[in-house]
């Protein structure tokens, strides 16, 4: 059964419908990561579930409860701001216990439980201190352990990571992972960042224009995306999206037949460069970016298409080599005019949408 | 010259300007003090006298004529009163405008603003008669009302300036953290406000205790400010230099004392949001 909820929710600011109509399910102790563009709506359903913001329409069900018009302290649930929102004028102490004092707890089991989080996540020594004379990194440490002290039924996190340098952005990712495999809680994780979002989530939720685009665990929307858009959101680099009829030799051995206005999408790593006359098809390097773990190749087709090749092993390419272009034809995607997945058969073309 | 003496010298005719700035502002102040405690024929003599037997004599004479005490309570209570009151209103008015502001927020306080921009005279008449009628022609209540209005908008405005120094996710983070309304504004509100409410306090209590349009016009012998004591000795029957001095100087003195104390809060009241 379904832990949290979400049946038809619509949100609009005046005239601008930022939520379109989401439903979604998350089960008890899941990690689910909401991960979008900019503007998605990824922050607003968040809020939403948190009750900052009030829906325009749809419900939202915890633990078989319509909680919809509950307001945010009656909900029971967690936040980890991005910008932190700590409380400038209480200690670290006092962050952390705010809300179990609010919820008259008993002292002891306040000190106790503030004591335990700070115990995991390294802040024993800090707890005396107010949040200006913290860094970054301790401060995000705080407003997490003052959302475990309280053991709410859900944590939300809004893009927690995104005011830390790369180097603690890494650290605390794997931290929060950490927490949640130790805790065990049900949390919603809001992220514009795909690698979080794939290394983070049990599921992951894309969203777009207010609409949720797929829903399922990273590598099933790596490896079966529903459509273009999450194709090509999921993955660095990109996946290749290339119009069919710019690869016109595609297929020549394998008999497919791709029909016209569809696209051809291909990931990096099954994009094969070899000898200039072997291949399905030539091509020119453009860029050749060496990242020592992987090599990126950009290469142009004579047709004018872009593509972007990964390979492991380094490479002696240069710049305007000419080269040949292999594609492993089992893993390409193939997309219609509007952008959705379509399957093609060898022998004749059927599509079917997903 | 060398040049360390030229710095010299410029310093030197810095400092003296800065004295001259500094006692030419002071002068009539501190003339008035002198006055105070002079007979009045001291008062009046060509040339002024800096040096006298300084006397109590008009302080006597002030209490004696006027009772004092009487405006001084009064001045007190208006001013503590419209502030306290003053405060209240302008408190909620602020935090919503700043945390649930809307199209026309900022519209609202420019046109707060701008019912400052009228000369108070202009709304005599209509003042003058409603207090008549309602029958608090020369009570406090009248002055607390007029005090608590007149001081509104720039109460409004300086809250405002000061409570949009607050992220609204420490507000959100509360709520989340389970706090009612109440508490969110006892428990994270006010006191990362405090500094915000002492200085707008504390200005309008200066406004208010120096208040004179009103207070003349409005009350008499009951309900007078201290404002309205010393208009008493600039009387049809001639000035009383030294009178009108002692009177003075009883009146601004509560004040000037506790803007001394308080002279860092205001300032840093008034420079709020400044800078950043």
């Amino acid at each position: 059964m379904a832990y949290l909820q979400l049946r038809g929710i619509e949100k609009s600011f005046g005239e601008a419908r930022v939520i379109k109509g989401v439903d979604l399910e998350i089960k008890q102790g899941e990690f689910v990561v909401f991960v979008g563009p900019s503007g998605c709506g990824k922050s607003t359903l968040l809020r939403l579930i948190a009750g900052l913001e009030v829906a325009t329409a749809g419900s939202i069900i915890l633990e078989g409860r319509d909680i919809t018009n509950q307001p945010s302290s009656k909900r029971d649930l967690a936040m980890v701001f991005q910008s932190y929102a700590l409380y400038p004028h209480m200690s670290v102490y006092e962050n952390m216990s705010f809300a179990l004092k609010l919820a008259k707890a008993d002292p002891a089991v306040i000190k106790d439980k503030v004591g335990r989080a700070a115990k995991i996540l390294n802040l024993n020594d800090y707890l005396q201190r107010t949040p200006k004379e913290l860094s970054g990194g301790q401060r995000q440490r705080v407003a997490i352990g003052r959302a475990i002290v309280r053991a709410p039924k859900v944590f939300l996190f809004d893009e927690p990571l995104s005011n830390l340098d790369a180097a603690l952005r890494g650290q605390t990712r794997i931290e929060i992972a950490k927490l949640h495999r130790d805790l065990g809680a049900t949390t919603i994780y809001v992220t514009h960042d795909q690698v979080e979002a794939m290394t983070l989530a049990d599921r992951v939720v894309v969203l777009r224009d207010g609409l949720v685009e797929q829903v399922g665990t990273p590598l099933e929307l790596y490896d079966r995306p529903a459509n273009q858009f999450v194709a090509q959101f999921i993955g660095t680099p990109r996946m290749n999206v290339i119009s069919a009829a710019k690869i016109p030799s595609f297929g020549k051995d394998s008999k497919i037949k791709v029909p016209d206005g569809w696209f051809v999408g291909l990931r990096p790593e099954n994009v094969k460069l070899v000898p200039e006359n072997e291949g399905h098809f030539r091509a020119k390097v453009e860029l050749v970016e060496a990242l020592g773990a992987e090599t990126l190749i950009y290469v142009s087709t004579e047709q004018g298409a872009q593509l972007v090749a990964r390979q492991t092993d380094r490479t002696h390419l240069v710049v305007d080599a000419k080269v040949g272009v292999q594609i492993d034809t089992a893993t390409a995607h193939f997309f219609d005019a509007l952008g959705r997945i379509a399957h093609i058969n060898h022998s004749n073309v059927a599509e079917e949408k997903v | 010259m060398t040049q360390l003496q030229i710095n010299m010298a410029v310093q030197v005719l810095r400092t003296m300007l800065a004295w001259a700035t500094a006692l030419l502002l002071f002068f009539p102040l501190g003339w008035l003090v002198l006055t105070a405690f002079k007979t009045e024929l001291q008062a009046i003599s060509v040339p002024p006298l800096f040096f006298f037997k300084p006397t109590l004599e008009n302080f006597s004479i002030v209490q004696e004529r006027s009772d004092y005490m009487l405006y001084a309570q009064n001045s007190l209570i208006t001013s503590v009163a419209s502030t306290a009151l003053g405060l209240a209103l302008a408190f909620p008015a602020a935090y919503s405008m700043v945390f649930f502001s809307g199209k026309h927020t900022k519209d609202i306080l420019m046109w707060m603003l701008s019912t400052k921009m009228m000369p108070a005279v202009g709304a005599l008449v209509p003042i003058y008669v409603i207090a008549q009628v309602s029958g608090l022609l020369d009570s406090r209540t009248a002055l607390i009302i007029i005090f608590t209005l007149s001081n509104l908008p720039i109460m409004v405005w300086m809250l405002y300036s000061h409570l949009k120094e607050i992220p609204g996710e420490i507000l959100e983070a509360s709520r989340m953290d389970g706090a009612t309304l109440w508490q969110e504004f006892r428990l994270v509100l006010l006191p990362l406000t405090m500094g915000g409410l002492a200085s707008t306090g504390l200005l309008c209590l200066v406004l208010s205790w120096n208040e004179a349009f009103w207070s003349l016009n409005l009350t008499a012998a009951k309900a007078g400010t201290l404002a309205a004591l010393i208009a008493q000795y600039s009387s049809p029957e001639g000035l009383f230099w030294a009178k009108l001095s002692a009177a003075s100087f009883m009146a601004i003195g509560p004040i000037v004392v506790f803007g001394w104390f308080s002279q860092k809060q205001l300032v840093q009241g008034l420079t709020f949001g400044a800078v950043k």
